[in-house]
């Protein structure tokens, strides 16, 4: 049981905050450098969200805000995986959070202005709790790309939003899920935020097809990884871990 | 030579113009998926403790207040114990959640929490922190969530002696963490992403 500090968060390995491609990143970059500090226990804790919270449908975007009888349009997909720590251990009770534009790529949002049609059937947001092993699992129908007003002719690859919550304040994190051979995903300056082509390639959901449900939906395998924890020596306990 | 077999923290992602749709449906009118957004009450009638409301708005470069923003923040209750189960030194008041989502006006971008005034919690080294509520600001344009703390202007005492705030070098800084009082029990905490007034963020 490592129950130290939190790791120090590898500021090369995510995006900076200031990347010009991303435009709306200019003028919400702070400039000055982050104060670091290792984490106290106002970082170290963290709220517990309990299995009881969750509907039958929340994890079924396909029909959690379809009428009765119908259901989302689109290709029909299963996204699973584990939420494991730097360590490799599965992350049980993380809360996993979700939300996608629909299949023609656009969003259910009052602000959203992509001329694709809505479906009055899908509302694109889900969520799900990881087992004792940090599995997760929901199903939902392939997103759509679309354009954006970043560049004249910006477009966002297919992706599905993740907000992940696992046992700390410290290792919360928000990130986003792309398709295996999407060509888009190298195109995209939000993509390109992120230095590394490793770093981007661990946000790549491959196709499994033994995962699949035949004649019905495919499946995609999306593991996250959280902060990893310092081990602790104990006066009572001084093997560690 | 062997691998250490360490994984790397899967790469953030701004969480976009929409966050609110995955993180707070009701609020754009997703109705009947959630029964309600997650981080919405935080006290009920029994919560111990001085009832606070807290409020601001997170400004860009230019000043101007985002709009699409999420914050969301953590805190001991009122005797200073964290409503988590990591918590050891005791059993937090079960009327109290610590944990708060709000994802600001949609017009001015003001958000707005009622909860209670945070009770003191030990730094590492037993010394106590200054009261102070965690945030954590994510929004279009922010690739990596935002890390900061409000502290409150009437302790002064304990501000002076705070471990953490103590140890920064540019200390004419240190009063981008303390909120205003803005009126009986309610405080106003603002938060600069750029520019002279710039907001402490932490590496944590």
């Amino acid at each position: 049981m490592s129950d130290g500090s939190y790791f120090q968060r590898d500021r090369g390995w995510h995006p900076p905050a200031y990347a010009p491609g991303y435009k709306t990143s200019v003028k919400r970059s702070p400039q000055a450098a982050l104060i670091s500090l290792n984490t106290t226990i106002s970082e170290m804790t963290g709220p517990v969200f309990g299995h009881n919270m969750l509907g039958e449908l929340d994890n079924d975007l396909v029909h959690n805000y379809a009428k009765p009888g119908e259901s989302a349009i689109g290709q029909r997909i299963i996204v699973y995986g584990r939420v494991l720590d730097e360590n490799g251990r599965g992350v049980p009770g993380a809360l996993v959070e979700f939300w996608q534009a629909n299949a023609g790529g656009r969003y259910r949002h009052k602000k959203e202005t992509y001329l694709a049609p809505l479906d009055p059937n899908f509302g694109g947001c889900g969520r799900a709790i990881t087992d004792e092993h940090g599995g997760y699992r929901f199903r939902t129908i392939q997103p759509g790309a679309y354009p954006w007003p970043n560049g004249v002719n910006d477009w966002r690859p297919a992706h599905i939003h993740f907000s992940v919550f696992g046992h700390a304040f410290a290792q919360r994190l928000i990130t986003q899920m792309y398709f295996e051979g999407d060509p888009m995903i190298w195109q995209c300056p939000i993509v390109k935020t992120i230095p590394s082509r490793e770093a981007i390639e661990s946000l790549i959901a491959p196709l499994d097809m033994n995962n699949t449900i035949p004649m019905d939906a495919r499946a995609y395998k999306f593991d996250i990884v959280l902060r990893g924890r310092r081990s602790t020596m104990f006066e009572n306990r001084k093997e560690g871990n | 030579m062997q691998g250490l077999d360490q994984l790397k923290e899967t790469a953030s992602q701004t969480a976009g113009p929409y966050v609110h749709i995955g993180c707070v449906p009701n609020f754009c009118d997703i109705t009947g998926v959630f029964p309600e957004d997650l981080g919405c009450r935080m006290v009920n009638a029994h919560t111990k403790g001085e009832r606070i409301t807290v409020r601001g708005r997170v400004f860009d470069g230019t000043g101007t207040p985002l709009r699409d923003a999420l914050i969301e923040i953590w805190q001991a209750d009122a005797e200073g114990l964290y409503p988590g189960p990591q918590e050891k030194r005791g059993m937090a008041d079960p009327n109290f959640t610590g944990f708060g989502r709000s994802p600001g006006d949609m017009t001015t971008g003001e958000y707005v929490f009622e909860t209670v005034r945070p009770g003191t919690v030990p730094f590492p080294d037993g010394r106590p922190m200054a009261p102070h509520i965690t945030f954590w600001v994510v929004a279009r344009g922010i690739n990596i969530g935002l890390h900061t703390r409000m502290y409150f202007p009437d302790d002064e005492e304990a501000l002076k002696a705070d471990p953490i705030l103590m140890r920064i070098e540019h200390q004419v800084r240190v009063a981008t963490l303390i909120a205003q009082k803005t009126g009986e029990a309610e405080y106003t905490f603002d938060i600069h992403l750029q520019g002279p007034k710039e907001t402490i963020f932490f590496d944590i």
